[in-house]
């Protein structure tokens, strides 16, 4: 699959270049084609686009976040597409990374489906909600809310602690009904854990709020599920991360069939940033197999604070 | 000792599912961007005007390009453009056919509380889908 993926995306860099080096050919006029202001030719864009967005895919996997938490305040903020476009590109560029993970996450057992469901139903009905929100509602609106929420995500990484194996004294009688409970093989420790949750009812509704916002931002919502799942419903940190991983391939779906259907996904934007993210990713897992760099992570929050600062002062009209 | 934990039926088969949609999704969408880029199938908005709708809003952004919302890109499909969205909407579509091909085996499992919680999200997924749902202009 990794093979495969690498070929797809030199693929894809080969098919940027070369057709828009053939297309320079036949029509050099046209190649000079102003891009809001500038004199790129109209490949430039999505060629820098594919770059950035596997620098993009490197550092998310390095700093343990999502690519679409780093995608829409980055590329909304410095990049000449509206944030309308961004947030369809984000929304598919998060549902791609899921559905590539989700199938190994589910075999292996780390992301469970009994968990999911419930929480799914919930986060991608809500998702809907957030995105017919966020396209209705003025941008500059959604740049405040988007840079406010970016410098909560940025707070929440701070401070927010994650717990290998939370302590649940007793299962609540929501997840005891509903049979949320499982085994994993820890490779680690060698040994099989035993894992429940509890406080669901808490939990299940804070994943309407969180479905809303990932709908709304199209920011994917790793960040959030896996606080709620870890330490909130005390599922272990493994499989509240690999679960929040796949659930993001259900909630990104609904949200992301709002922005296709009221035409805010296009295409240039969109296929290039998908596979410059996913094959960022792959190289940052290579990456991260050998060293982990302790200071990338303080990159990303600070990749986080100054794009949350743009949106937010974007949307203020200070910084526009 | 790993097999001992091995994920359940229903999870098993959704992995299955979604592993060749996800491939199947990308190949698509790599092999009809390259229709696109390559000017094989000219396209609705020519390459070299992109950069000049990308930076207005989406309402705006309909108008100008006398594009209608929805499914309507199912007869634009001679289009470059409008081709690539085979692509995505197939990737988008995955995890509902995912959804489909576990609830049966729920029900033959008699867990009927999951079996029905995967039938909800199949009609919310495709309530999504339908196009029904419009966002409003600002």
């Amino acid at each position: 699959m990794k093979a495969w993926l690498r070929l797809s995306g030199v693929l894809l860099l080969l098919l940027v270049v070369f057709s828009g080096a053939a297309f320079a050919g036949h029509e050099e006029a046209a190649v000079q084609m102003a891009s809001q202001g500038s004199s790129m030719p109209w490949w430039a864009w999505p060629l820098i686009l594919f770059i950035v967005t596997f620098l993009l895919g490197i550092v998310a996997v390095l700093g343990g976040v999502g690519g679409g938490v780093l995608f829409v305040p980055i590329i909304g903020g410095f990049f000449p597409f509206h944030l309308d476009f961004v947030r369809g590109a984000g929304l598919l560029v998060a549902l791609s990374g899921a559905l590539a993970a989700g199938p190994g996450l589910l075999k292996r057992g780390m992301a469970d489906l009994r968990l999911a469901l419930p929480v799914a139903l919930i986060a991608s009905s809500c998702a809907i909600v957030g995105a017919m929100i966020g396209l209705a509602l003025p941008t500059d609106v959604i740049n405040t809310a988007l840079g406010l929420t970016i410098l909560g995500i940025v707070g929440i990484m701070l401070m927010a602690k994650k717990s290998e194996f939370p302590e649940v004294k007793k299962a609540d009688s929501l997840s005891t009904a509903l049979r949320i409970n499982g085994i994993y093989y820890e490779a680690s420790t060698g040994e099989a854990v035993n894992w429940k949750v509890h406080r669901t009812p808490t939990g299940l509704f804070l994943f309407i709020i969180i479905g809303v916002m990932a709908g709304m931002f199209g920011l994917g919502a790793g960040w959030a599920n896996v606080p709620v799942l870890n330490i909130l419903m005390g599922a272990p940190l493994k499989v509240s991360v690999a679960t929040s991983k796949f659930l993001l391939s259900i909630t990104d779906t609904s949200a992301a069939w709002i922005y296709i259907n009221n035409g805010a996904v296009l295409p240039m934007m969109v296929v290039p940033s998908i596979v410059g993210i996913m094959l960022g990713s792959i190289v940052g897992v290579k990456i991260l197999a050998k060293t982990k760099p302790a200071a990338i992570r303080y990159i990303v929050i600070i990749l986080l604070l100054f794009s949350g600062m743009r949106a937010l002062l974007k949307g203020l009209g200070i910084w526009t | 000792m790993e097999k001992k934990y091995s994920a359940t039926e229903e999870q098993l088969t959704y992995a299955g599912i979604l592993d060749k949609g996800m491939k199947l999704g990308l190949l698509i969408i790599i092999s009809t961007f390259a229709v696109y880029a390559f000017g094989i199938l000219s396209p609705h908005i020519p390459l070299t005007s992109v950069s000049n709708y990308w930076g207005l809003s989406v309402h705006k952004y309909l108008e100008v390009a006398g594009i209608h919302a929805g499914w309507s890109w199912l007869f634009m499909l001679h289009k470059g453009d409008f081709l690539n969205f085979v692509g995505i909407a197939f990737l988008s579509g995955v995890t509902m056919v995912c959804f489909i091909g576990i609830i049966p085996i729920l029900f033959r499992k008699g867990d009927k509380v999951y079996a029905v919680i995967g039938i909800l999200e199949v009609l919310v997924l495709a309530l999504a889908a339908s196009g029904i749902l419009k966002a409003g202009g600002h």
